[in-house]
């Protein structure tokens, strides 16, 4: 599969870096979007998500790297490598002193001559039509947000870009996005959709990647990334010194600490078994053993903060593997 | 050239949603109104300046006085007014983005917004005359012209010098509308685009007026909006003329091709 990249490949972007000066937007990051993906793009603010789209969209030049639209270079097409691709970057923007109706006859005529006929449809789709003829300047965050997609689908696209599509809506607002984009992807567009809404992500997407500090630190199946969360057990005893004693003799039991009058540890099943029956055997009762599992919130948080991404070596799973 | 033509439209329509773009016209008109009713008020007269001695002997004399007058900070700023934004107000928009990511190239984008630029130029400046032709003949008849060189020249014969001379007349201010682009697509800030290039056009005739500059007065951008004055000479003299349109050509070309490039690889992030 590497060497013979299907042309057909949404987005395929090597190395990509941007520099600002000393900043460095983003650093050497490698994406790739296979058809259909519902790929979610998470960081912390700041991070490098809409320094990317940017590049991905050929709005900023990459200081560095490689980037394949369905196999165009927008760095080197411009526009051209944009055909079948459509979205926006940080909020969508339209000209305030024309209604958006007249916003998207406008952008209808920079592309192709059918997308004109997709007007209504579209104004429609994100219950804009009875205020399509209001002035753009008029409109609420939520309403430009929905003009955006709406913008973004009069190029009847393959690949939707979205940059935090929910940031700022209601929530309403945010499930009825939800909703539209889950929609699109059921229709076969492939989306990318940065976010730094753990919730979001879980709820929408297949695969992610997250990105620290303009580096790639995972990304892969969200499937796996949830896999990947090492179990944590809290267990409750009769003997609280006794089993912490028994449990630091106990191969396999990891970081092991007292804590709110449990133990707290983290290992593999097996060994939790070998524990719970060297209790049983010293006599010591266990009264509750809850496992629980890291959310994906811990696991972000784990993978984005701190001095060094320290879960992310191993996390990293290359997510063309 | 259809994508081209199809920026151009909207571009054009652009400019008529905006409120600045009926300031410049309306400031435009409104001049050789002001001049028509300020000289039936009183006695006197522009003696000095070119076919101002006859400026009551008919109407036509009345735009070309007029295009003087209005050349040294009026037409350079009206034309600023939209060049210096042209660029400018979709940075301050956000919609740099929103439409550089259709299927139009940068190139065509830019080739839209320059055609509009000039058209709106053209506007002003023929929109000026118009008036100014209808409201003086309104008051002073539509009457042979005399020339600079002191001869008559049938009315009809004048309405067609005076058009050619709104010709050459525009190239200079082209040439500023361009400076105006180039500080727009590079400042992407509309105030500091329409000072720039109206400093601009006020360095260029601080230049011819400084002592010691007289080798290359003639070339500078300034000068060449009397280039007219051969046309109302008789016979015509085309030595301005040609000189105009050539130097012109110049000062159109380096900003248009600067802003050109500049718009073509810059870095569209938060505009
Ligand atoms: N035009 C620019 N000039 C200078 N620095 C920039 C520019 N654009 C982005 N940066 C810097 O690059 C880094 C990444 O910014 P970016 O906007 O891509 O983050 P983000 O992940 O989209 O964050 P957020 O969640 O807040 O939107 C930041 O440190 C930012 O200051
Ligand atoms: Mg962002």
């Amino acid at each position: 599969m590497s060497d013979a990249i299907p042309a057909a490949t949404p987005v395929i972007a090597r190395d990509l870096v941007k520099r600002y000066g000393e900043i460095v937007a983003v650093n050497h990051v490698d994406l790739t979007v296979e058809a259909g993906d519902v790929f979610g793009y998470l960081g912390p603010n700041g991070a490098g998500k809409t320094t990317s789209l940017r590049m991905l969209l050929g709005l900023i030049r990459p200081t560095e790297g490689s980037i394949r639209l369905f196999g165009r270079d927008p760095v080197a097409e411009g526009a051209a490598a944009l055909d079948g691709v459509a979205g926006f970057v940080e909020g969508p923007r339209f000209y305030p002193y024309l209604s958006a109706r007249r916003n998207l006859r406008l952008l209808a005529d920079y592309d192709d001559r059918a997308a004109r006929t997709r007007i209504d449809e579209m104004l429609e789709l994100v219950d804009l039509h009875t205020r399509a003829d209001d002035r753009v300047g008029g409109y609420s965050h939520g309403m430009r947000q929905r003009l955006g997609i709406a913008a973004s689908l009069l190029r009847a696209p393959r690949l939707l870009l979205l940059d935090e599509p929910t940031t700022g809506l209601d929530p309403a607002g945010m499930r009825d996005m939800r909703a539209l984009v889950k929609r699109l992807a059921n229709e076969g567009i492939t989306v990318l959709l940065s976010s730094h809404l753990l919730s979001e992500v879980e709820e929408l997407c297949n695969r992610v990647a997250i990105i620290r500090s303009g580096r790639i630190v995972y990304a892969g199946e969200l499937a796996d990334l949830m896999a990947t969360a090492t179990g944590g057990y809290r267990l409750s005893c009769t003997d609280l010194d006794r089993g912490h004693a028994i449990g630091l003799a106990q191969p396999g039991i990891l970081d092991l600490r007292v804590d709110g009058g449990a133990l707290c540890f983290s290992a593999e099943p097996g060994d939790v078994a070998e524990l719970t029956i060297a209790l049983g055997e010293a006599r010591v009762g266990i009264t509750a053993l809850v496992a629980e599992k890291a959310t994906l919130e811990e696991l972000f948080l784990g993978l984005t903060e701190g001095d060094a991404p320290e879960l992310a070596e191993p996390v990293l799973v290359e997510a063309a593997a | 050239m259809s994508a081209i033509a199809k920026v151009y439209k909207w571009e054009l329509l652009k400019l008529t949603a905006q409120k600045r773009t009926y300031l410049g016209v309306g400031a435009a008109i409104l001049v050789p109104i002001a001049f028509v009713v300020a000289l039936s008020i009183q006695k006197g007269g522009p003696n000095d300046i070119p076919l101002g001695r006859n400026i009551r002997d008919t109407g036509l004399a009345t735009p070309f006085v007029v295009l003087f007058f209005m050349s040294f900070w009026a037409f350079p700023l009206i034309t600023a007014l939209v060049a210096g934004d042209i660029v400018a107000s979709e940075s301050h928009n956000g919609t740099l983005k929103t439409i550089l990511t259709r299927s139009r190239q940068r190139g065509q984008v830019f080739a839209g917004k320059a055609l509009a630029v000039i058209t709106y130029t053209a506007v002003v400046v023929f929109a000026m005359a118009a008036v100014g032709l209808v409201a003086a003949s309104i008051k002073w008849g539509f009457k042979p012209l005399t020339s600079l060189s002191g001869t008559k020249i049938a009315a009809g014969h004048s309405l067609g010098l005076l058009v050619a001379s709104l010709a050459v007349y525009l190239l200079p201010l082209i040439g500023i509308a361009c400076f105006g682009l180039l500080l727009s697509t590079i400042t992407r800030n509309s105030a500091a685009s329409v000072v720039g290039t109206l400093m601009f056009a006020l360095l260029m005739q601080l230049i011819g007026a400084l002592p010691g500059t007289e080798p290359i007065r003639p070339y500078l951008l300034s000068a060449q909006f009397s280039a007219w004055h051969g046309f109302l000479r008789t016979p015509a003299d085309w030595t301005p003329v040609i000189r105009a349109t050539w130097l012109c050509l110049l000062y159109i070309a380096v900003p248009l091709v600067g802003a050109y490039l500049v718009f073509l690889r810059r870095d569209v992030a938060g505009d």
